[in-house]
């Protein structure tokens, strides 16, 4: 096994630690945004569509490039958007 | 310049983490979700200059069609609805997922070790399950299809079967990365797994699927991180997976079942069938607003317990309206939440948060238990398994052992119902029948409304 593999696998398993440490921490009052906002954080996968939808590897490649860039694109903004809409109805008085 | 990249990821994992971070206290959590989107930009700007892009057309074509869409959704969605905008989420995640491992597969460049390609045959089965799952669920919440449990026969069998194939044709794949039919077929296998999991839970369960699809969509970002040995989608990945597991979790404890009941559509089998006209009969009590409002004049404590119903009634601001004419009477109010009332994880608490109900006022089931012996009135409106008292005093009941609102110590309940007509356990509820509640037959909102009417008459 490489450097490099092993590497990635450390990171995989601390951030899922971590995760579990952050995430047993919020209220359930707030479990509906924190389901829509790791939406937006899971459409982090628009980083690895950009790559595949500008690559020069065949039109194939960049079609579902393209395809991969607007469902994240659409679990970004329309993500973050709708939580900051509901989180916003939380914190007025 | 790829050092450079990986710096800013790095700062956009922090972020990431320092937003979750800030959902963890309400008035902090406008912030947090600020500073993850600040993470989110950083990271796909910084992807932008990678040297491997050489043309930006299908990237602009795809950020501007992505971002509308997304912007439309967001704003036009009703809170209401808020379970089925998370399910299409969770879907175009696991979507998003597929189709970058499906590019990276039929690119020679990327798919070039046995680690990507392993990679890549798990990302597609995530994917795919996680993408016809939550159109599945979507489907079902939206009541495009049923929303009860539809049986498949020989149902664990057939997933057994299609998983082993799905793993078989992952394993074919790595063998011979230049066949593409290898990959056709698994995609083909992975949806109809997806669906064929989703398709026999029922609505009240969903929940628990939702959180778990919520899951997946995170692990299969994981997944496409390590084709490319992407640190931030490796992270993040990781992140929103552990988040969906834990809310999977909580969820199931909340209904006293094991995820792998949930998932199988399995109830606890009861004893003997219980006679739902021997538990009514002659039993319950009708009432009317006029009645309950002269109750109300004279309550103290009231304590409203909202469900499913209250969502379907859209009586979220009607509720709030009652709950601001008590106040203003000197009544203390109070709302109890049970876990899974509702659709999805804190779905109640966001519909009365959009009634601005401020979040003090929503009382958690452990809390609020104790207190129902000092209430004067419960209210109880559209929520009913979540009541129902067999599941803590009647051993043979299928619903015995999950945790349930203590609705019936209240000093009177009332219960705002159409009918008697069962939940989604299929059980009728002895506290409809007890001595100490009235029932006021009719849409949730229309009786909030009258009630509230009536009370407004009596000063």
């Amino acid at each position: 096994m490489d450097m490099t593999l092993l590497l990635l696998l450390t990171l995989f398993v601390v951030a899922v630690f971590l995760g579990v440490e952050l995430i047993t921490k919020v209220p359930p009052t707030l479990h509906t945004p924190l389901m829509s906002g790791s939406n937006a954080i899971s459409g982090i996968s628009l980083v690895g569509a950009l790559l595949s939808a500008g690559s020069g590897a065949g039109i194939m490649v960049n079609v579902l490039g393209f395809i991969a860039v607007v469902l994240a694109t659409i679990n970004v903004v329309g993500g973050y958007m709708v939580t900051n809409r509901m989180l916003a109805m939380f914190k007025r008085k | 310049m790829t050092t450079f990249i990986y710096l800013a990821y790095l700062v956009a994992a922090v972020l990431f983490i320092l937003g979750i971070k800030g959902l963890t206290k309400p008035r902090t959590a406008v912030r947090g979700n600020q500073l993850s989107a600040m993470g989110m930009f950083i990271a796909v700007v910084v992807t932008l200059f990678d040297q491997s892009i050489l043309s930006y057309e299908w990237i602009i074509a795809g950020v501007l069609l992505g971002g509308t869409i997304g912007a439309v959704m967001a704003t036009k969605i009703k809170v209401t609805d808020m379970p089925q905008m998370v399910a299409l989420l969770n879907g175009f995640g696991g979507g998003a997922s597929l189709a970058i491992a499906a590019a990276s597969f039929l690119d020679p460049a990327a798919a070039t070790n046995a680690v990507a390609l392993i990679s890549i045959g798990a990302t597609i089965i995530i994917g795919s399950v996680t993408l016809s799952g939550s159109f599945v669920a979507f489907a079902k919440l939206q009541e495009l299809i049923s929303g009860n449990p539809i049986k498949v026969p020989g149902n664990k069998p057939l997933n057994a079967i299609l998983l082993i194939s799905a793993i078989a044709l992952a394993i074919a794949m790595v063998m011979d990365p230049t066949n593409t039919n290898l990959m056709y077929a698994l995609v083909a296998v992975a949806v109809v797994l997806g669906v064929l999991l989703v398709v026999p839970i029922g609505g009240a369960d969903m929940p628990v699927v939702i959180a778990l699809l919520n899951s997946y969509s995170g692990i299969a970002a994981a997944t496409t991180g390590f084709i490319t040995g992407n640190t931030v989608l490796i992270v993040s990945g990781s992140l929103v997976g552990a988040s969906g597991i834990i809310l999977t979790q909580i969820m199931c404890k909340a209904m006293n079942r094991s995820l792998f009941n949930v998932l199988f559509g399995v109830m606890a089998e009861g004893g003997e069938k219980i006679d739902a006209d021997e538990v009514y009969a002659g039993k319950v009590k009708s009432t009317s607003p006029d009645e309950i409002a002269m109750m109300l004049e004279t309550a103290e404590r009231v304590v409203i317990v909202p469900g499913y119903g209250l969502a379907m009634a859209q009586a979220q601001h009607a509720v709030r309206e009652l709950a601001n004419v008590l106040q203003s009477r000197g009544t203390d109010v109070k709302y109890a939440i049970h876990p899974v009332a509702g659709r999805m994880p804190g779905h109640m608490n966001v519909l009365l948060a959009e009634a601005e109900v401020p979040y003090e006022q929503l009382i958690e089931m452990d809390e609020i238990n104790p207190q129902f012996e000092q209430t004067d009135v419960a209210i109880v409106i559209g929520a009913n398994d979540v009541t129902n008292p067999m599941a803590r005093e009647d051993k043979g009941s299928p619903i015995y052992g999950m945790p349930i609102l203590n609705v019936d110590k209240a000093r009177t309940v009332v219960v705002i119902k159409r009918s008697l007509s069962p939940g989604f356990a299929g059980l009728p509820n002895p506290l409809f029948a007890m001595d100490n509640t009235l029932m006021l037959f009719g849409d949730g909102k229309k009786g909030i409304v009258e009630l509230t009417q009536s009370l407004k008459e009596a000063e």
